[in-house]
């Protein structure tokens, strides 16, 4: 056992080897909760102590190499990061890499699992970060960020969570953001950092000391690049552009015009899901009602048997007319459940017809389908008169909508809550809603309790034997309760020891009201003993 | 329906047997009739019920909102005992929102029963009430409305006719003195209910409300008055039982009271 150091000795340590005050036998030190240096499940490093950097040969244990078979031989694709400290490069032929090194992994390539991984981060790039995003190469995605990166607190924060998010999936890679895809496609496989931030307008600067094949050339023109000694792509730059296409192809001036930004490239987006869409050109500009109701007609006979094809029904479908000046009409009406009946479809477009304004002619009509759900075929049952099977409503609702707009339609469906104007809400027209307790209620509520004057009734628990409302005095002849209703202290602090007592009264003449108390009569602060008109029965 | 020409060599009965037929015809093509199974009304209604396919008219006697309250609980439960017959939905229009949804559940309107439809004004309803009944799904529709001329109900009774749906179309009262029901119309039926004071129990409490039921028009038919006892759980009317002491209770019942 070691005995305790003196103060001295203590002093002159550096600040991290000192002993902690629970070490040293004081106990006022609060002692650190077990959980500190647990790794949060979040992913995020906790405040724990970073642990010693890992090396490849930690991490992958063997070097490995991925070969592909080409003809005869077989040939190193890629390598793993050990493997390239070894000397073995992808390029290589398998038995080469062997030779080199004895004690080596090696696996078969699958490009096509690596193809459907990148197909799958794209589609999620798509969904999520940005609206156009497309695999790049055999290795690579490429995304548009323009305009989309402060979502995620900029470029620099996005690159890091794209990098966590692709460590999560057990994948390393290296992000370059540049102002051209051809700069952005060579730093990030030759730049050697993980995130490359490039300042627009510096992409030749960037590019310069890159090798020649980080501009996507073809191989003949990467070894007639070798035969002329040109290594770098700086070397390129004072070269003259015809002798330069005439050497390496005219294919390559145009990368380095496409990596420098003086050719647009545009990048082709991968679509998560793509529209059912019709088009009629028109051979001539039509304007009367009745000649783009017959067009609607062609487009929705064409629409319908795509749908089929592709087992969709359309939610929404919209209608783009282009004008011969130019502008861009659209129309969109939507249907409650989804729907590939076309005599429907023509019907919900000839409701809105008049909202078309045909200006000089229509040249052009398009019907696309942006909310579509998967739809099977229909029993024929539905054809049969006698079947016991309610005829379906949604033609008619989305008729009505089509009319009067979609918040005129509803049903009334049950809350649970017992005071009478919190228990109804309005639901949507195509749900099945359920019903209330059957405790006596009257027809039609009054939007807000009336209060009643004159009231005279025994307490605690009769009902009034004449009242005043409205200016008109009431002599009941009838009556029945209380029916007691609590407030709802979980909705608002003021009605928690409210009581509302409810009660039936007949008056003279058969007329029948609904009227409540506030109070139970006995309790000071369960209510003030007013009385008001709640709704009337029929 | 176009009568044949009485020729002179024809017997009298064999033509009265085609008109007959004829009319049988007629009826049929309209749908059959929703019967009240209260003997004492289908006895005195044209149709021995309410057509499936034409046009009824309700109203309160009074502006009160009491009235009111029986003659809407009174639609309701003809359109519960059309929608129960069928099994099928009712679609209520209307451009004030103030009924109270559980209520209509205890005539037999339960809200999977009933879609609302809430327009901006008088056209609107109408409008969507026609498009209900030329869609031909619809158990019945019922529409609110405060005016609606003989061009409106015409177009109503035409819709009807076409979708084989019957229609409530429920007055509401623009003025204190005006009853709606005096403009023109061509409904087959004109109702108007008011409350009626309900029996005594020989205990505290309200019995089952009664309503005093007046047709004041129908096609090929008299008007009549009733009182009637107020729709149960299915929406049925009763006729009350004869109270032979009626008089005396009710004073029991005031005195009780007051």
């Amino acid at each position: 056992m070691v005995g305790k150091p003196s103060q001295s000795d203590i002093d002159r340590m550096p600040a991290h080897q000192r002993p902690t005050m629970r070490e040293m036998g004081r106990r006022s030190e609060a002692a650190e909760h077990p959980f500190r240096t647990l790794r949060g499940d979040d992913g995020v490093s906790g405040s724990s102590p970073a642990p010693a950097p890992l090396t490849w040969a930690d991490l992958w244990g063997r070097p490995t190499i991925l070969i592909a078979r080409s003809g005869q031989k077989e040939v190193v694709t890629a390598a793993c990061p050990r493997a390239l400290e070894l000397g073995l490069r992808p390029g290589m032929l398998a038995a080469h890499a062997r030779a080199l090194v004895a004690d080596i992994d090696v696996l078969d390539a699958e490009p096509d699992a690596d193809r459907v991984w990148l197909d799958r981060i794209a589609l999620h790039a798509v969904r999520k970060w940005t609206p156009i995003a497309a695999v790049s190469g055999p290795d690579g995605l490429w995304f548009d960020l323009t305009g989309t990166t402060h979502l995620f607190g900029g470029e620099d924060r996005f690159c890091r969570r794209l990098l966590v998010f692709l460590k999560r999936l057990g994948f390393s890679a290296t992000i370059a953001i540049a102002g051209t895809p051809g700069t952005a496609f060579a730093l990030a496989r030759h730049g050697g950092v993980p995130i490359t931030i490039l300042p627009s307008g510096t992409e030749a600067e960037a590019l310069a000391p890159l090798p020649l094949a980080a501009l996507r050339l073809e191989a003949s023109a990467l070894s007639a690049a070798a035969r002329f000694g040109l290594d770098r792509i700086a070397d390129l730059y004072p070269m003259p552009r015809g002798p330069l296409a005439r050497r390496l192809g005219l294919a390559t001036v145009e990368r380095l015009d496409q990596a420098r930004g003086m050719v647009a490239e545009p990048i082709i987006s991968v679509t998560p899901f793509e529209q059912p869409e019709v088009v009629r050109r028109l051979l001539e500009p039509i304007g009367t009602p009745e000649s783009i109701k017959q067009v609607i007609s062609d487009l929705v006979d064409d629409l319908v048997p795509l749908l089929r094809q592709r087992g969709l029904g359309a939610r929404k479908v919209a209608l783009a007319l282009d004008r011969v000046d130019g502008e861009v009409q659209n129309l969109a009406v939507g249907a409650s459940r989804a729907t590939r009946d076309a005599k429907h479809l023509k019907r919900m477009f000839a409701l809105r017809l008049s909202e078309i304004e045909p200006g000089l002619g229509i040249e052009t009509m398009r019907l696309v389908v942006p909310h579509s759900e998967p739809l099977g075929a229909s029993s024929v049952a539905a054809l049969i008169e006698d079947s016991a099977r309610p005829p379906d409503l949604a033609p008619l609702v989305d008729q009505l909508v089509g009319r009067s707009g979609p918040s005129a339609l509803f049903r009334i469906a049950s809350r649970e809550s017992d005071v009478p104007e919190r228990a109804v809400r309005q639901v949507s027209p195509l749900s099945e809603p359920q019903g209330w307790p059957a405790w006596k209620r009257p027809a039609r509520l009054l939007a807000r309790p009336e209060p009643l004057r004159n009231v005279i009734a025994l307490l605690p628990d009769h009902p009034p034997r004449r009242f005043t409302w409205r200016r008109q005095d009431y002599r009941v002849i009838a009556g029945d309760g209380p029916e007691r209703i609590h407030g709802e202290w979980w909705r608002r602090p003021g009605e928690l020891w409210a009581v509302r007592d409810y009660f039936q009264v007949e008056a003279e003449g058969g007329l029948r009201f609904w009227v409540f108390r506030r109070g139970d009569g006995v309790d000071q602060p369960t209510g003030d003993l007013t009385w008001y008109m709640h709704g009337i029965f029929g | 329906m176009s009568a044949p020409l009485p020729l002179p060599d024809r017997p009298l009965a064999e033509h009265l047997a085609s008109l007959r037929a004829e009319v049988a015809r007629a009826r049929e093509t309209r749908g059959p009739a929703l019967a009240f199974d209260v003997a004492t009304i289908d006895d005195r209604l044209a149709d021995h019920g309410l057509d499936g396919a034409g046009l009824h008219e309700v109203a309160a006697a009074t502006a009160s909102l009491n009235d009111d309250a029986a003659a809407t609980l009174f639609a309701a439960g003809i359109a519960a005992r059309f929608a129960s017959k069928r099994g099928l939905t009712i679609l209520w229009a209307l451009s004030k929102f103030d009924l109270y949804a559980p209520c209509l559940e205890q005539v037999g309107l339960g809200p999977d029963r009933i879609l609302y439809a809430q327009g901006t004004k008088d056209a609107q309803v109408l409008a969507m009430a026609e498009d209900g009944l030329r869609d031909g799904s619809l158990a019945c529709v019922i529409a609110e409305v405060k005016a609606a001329d003989m061009t409106a109900t015409r177009r109503l009774q035409l819709a009807a006719s076409d979708g084989k749906t019957p229609i409530l179309l429920y007055r509401r009262h623009r003025t204190r003195e005006r009853c709606p029901l005096d403009t023109l119309s061509a409904a087959m039926t004109r109702w108007r209910i008011g409350c009626a004071e309900s029996a005594r129990l020989p205990h505290p409490g309200i019995g089952r409300p009664r309503w005093s039921v007046e047709l004041v028009r129908q096609r090929a038919g008299n008007p009549f008055t009733l009182e009637l006892e107020a729709c149960d759980e299915q929406g049925r009317l009763a006729l009350p039982a004869a109270a032979a002491d009626r008089t005396t209770a009710r004073r029991r019942a005031v005195a009780q009271a007051a």
